[in-house]
């Protein structure tokens, strides 16, 4: 009988399990593996051909116009990266700090600040697109009916200012995440603590830097490090608002853009090719993958247990 | 030291005496309430007027009795269908990512059996991959299965990507509830299913619905797997469909904004019912 019941729990547990897991095997694990295999091969179009060795990491590294191509698009994702960490999980630390005082209204002010972070980013990126428009835009009508008509300028059609639009667009979608996550975080910091740390100072700034900015630390790794993913993944907004060539001239394009378009083509590019797009991919993954355990490792070392 | 340093520095400059430290903060919130807030009241706004009232007037309240921008896209695009969709496809694979999730999360957290720890990794394994880099094999695996320009290709991903955080939080909470009523209904003779039918499943409700918020927001949302897996228009979701319609109105701008406000209603309406749920699921997997 205990015999029988234990082959009955095996099966059991053998049904509870293995459908989850082949879901994830199969979803997940397969096409991340097949990935890493398919940057090694020569492909026309969905055709899989020769065995290329390393030949589409080369073309996409160091054969122009790819090199020039995949050194632009990493140096904007690295502009957006540290830009997001100013506006977006800086400007969140402070306003969770803000929240935390339990201010009147401050219910109010939470809902609010994370309201955008529920919306779809393909919503938050056409109402962006319309507001920078150059001549009906909100942003420049604002601008002129409070006389700095002269600063009126189109937004996303200049090389020079169209990645920075897209920035302030991407934070204001998003400071809402980093703001509440900091703000759980601060929440958690025992009150014995801040009293203690009330006796010995008065000022703001030492409270801030030295008690509360050292007991958030596990907030901040998992907000660094998931901005961090964020960024090198970033893809819808652009693709929305600059369109897959990052226009004008490239000034937008990112890797996630360059990633798609050479996988599969679009107007300019025409052709669609699955060896150098699984080349960039693997790379892109690569190194997302390196520095994501760096940045965990690094800041995990800095957090304190209470 | 350092620290008496800083204090000499900053009542120096002693902005926080004159103003106060809390009057600064509440015009910090305000002031970014404000900007949170504006870009949403002008959509809505804007849905009510013709386009020469937005061009003329961007910031004046509306005629909200003008709903002519609705009716159009009511009658004349594909939206109704782009919302159906969306609502097909996310509670499809809501069925399936609680189902599939608990499922695990009971044999890993429930039971005692060898590999369970490597298994809960191999689902946690999941959480951190960022599965758009892996697009091209997963076109050519939804293509193999003949399911590309179908549903399923998106319910079967999305569900997929659900899990890892699903057993993640349905795991901790599981292990968590007491052995005692458990053990009892098996002294009774009650079967391993009927144990987890009648007695455990009632008790993780909750987390089901942290899990649940966490995952709903993210599919409802998603853009980039129906661009490369859907292409016919009948099939899209409301993000996908959003881009066709956005292209053929371009300089109707009443519409455009219509569309929008349409579009974000129905997740704004439940976040403002619900912002506690929200905020705590959307924020599960980064809070401690």
């Amino acid at each position: 009988m205990p015999q029988l019941r234990m082959t009955g729990r095996g099966l059991w547990i053998t049904v509870l399990i293995v459908p989850p897991l082949a879901f994830i095997a199969l979803f997940i694990v397969y096409p991340i593996l097949s990935a890493f295999a398919y940057a090694f091969f020569d492909w026309q179009g969905l055709r899989r051909l020769d065995f290329v060795g390393l030949e589409n990491f080369h073309t996409v590294l160091f054969v122009e116009p790819y090199r020039s191509w995949t050194l632009n698009a990493f140096r904007n994702n690295v502009i957006v990266f540290f830009a997001l960490m100013v506006l977006q999980n800086g400007l969140g630390f402070l306003l969770a700090y803000a929240l935390w005082r339990e201010l009147p209204g401050a219910r109010f002010h939470r809902i609010a600040v994370f309201l955008p972070v529920v919306l779809s980013t393909i919503i938050v990126a056409y109402l962006f697109k319309l507001f920078y428009h150059p001549l009906f835009g909100v942003v420049n009508i604002t601008l002129k009916s409070i006389g700095l008509g002269w600063l009126a300028q189109p937004w996303l059609g200049q090389g020079g200012t169209a990645l920075w639009a897209l920035i302030v667009a991407q934070a204001w979608h998003m400071v809402g995440f980093p703001t509440l996550v900091f703000l759980a975080g601060m929440q958690r910091i025992p009150g014995e603590i801040l009293d203690a740390a009330r006796m010995e100072t008065e000022s703001e700034w030492v409270k801030i830097t030295k008690i509360v900015w050292p007991l958030v630390a596990p907030s901040a790794t998992i907000v660094f490090t998931l901005l961090f993913v964020g960024a090198f993944n970033w893809f819808e907004l652009p693709y929305i608002m600059a369109g897959l060539d990052g226009s004008p001239f490239g000034s937008t394009d990112v890797l996630g853009l360059y990633f798609y378009r050479t996988a599969f083509g679009n107007v300019s590019a025409g052709q669609q090719d699955f060896g150098l797009g699984s080349a960039l991919a693997v790379l892109i993954f690569l190194f997302i993958a390196a520095i994501a355990t760096v940045i965990t490792v690094r800041l995990r070392a800095r957090e304190i247990q209470l | 030291m350092s620290a008496a340093a800083d204090n000499a520095y900053y009542q120096r400059r002693g902005i926080l005496g004159t103003l106060g430290r809390d009057g600064l903060l509440q015009i910090i919130l305000i002031a970014n309430t404000i900007i949170m807030l504006a870009p949403i009241i002008i959509m809505v706004f804007s849905a009510f007027k013709t386009t020469p009232q937005i061009f003329q007037s961007p910031f004046s309240l509306p005629d909200f009795s003008h709903i002519g921008n609705f009716v159009k896209i009511w009658t004349e695009t594909n939206f109704l269908r782009y919302l159906l969709n969306s609502f097909v496809v996310t509670g499809a694979s809501m069925v399936l990512i609680l189902t599939l999730g608990t499922m695990a999360a009971y044999a890993i957290g429930r039971y005692q059996f060898t590999g369970s720890g490597f298994i809960l990794m191999f689902f946690l394994a999941g959480l951190t991959l960022p599965l758009k880099l892996a697009i091209i094999p997963l076109f050519m695996l939804m293509r193999d299965l003949s399911i590309l320009n179908n549903q399923l290709s998106l319910i079967f991903v999305y569900t997929a990507m659900g899990l890892p955080t699903t057993v993640f939080i349905m795991t901790g909470f599981i292990r968590t509830l007491p052995n005692e009523l458990e053990d009892a209904a098996r002294m009774d003779g009650a079967s391993e299913a009927r144990i987890m039918w009648s007695i455990m499943l009632p008790l993780v409700r909750p987390a089901m619905v942290i899990a649940g918020i966490q995952n709903v927001v993210p599919i409802w949302n998603d853009f980039f797997f129906p661009l490369v897996f859907i292409q016919n228009d009948n099939l899209k979701t409301l993000p996908q469909g959003l881009t066709t319609f956005m292209g053929e109105y371009t300089t109707d701008w009443g519409v455009l904004f219509a569309g929008l406000t349409l579009s974000a209603a129905p997740i704004i309406l439940i976040y403002i019912v619900l912002s506690k749920q929200f905020i705590a699921g959307m924020t599960s997997g980064a809070v401690k």
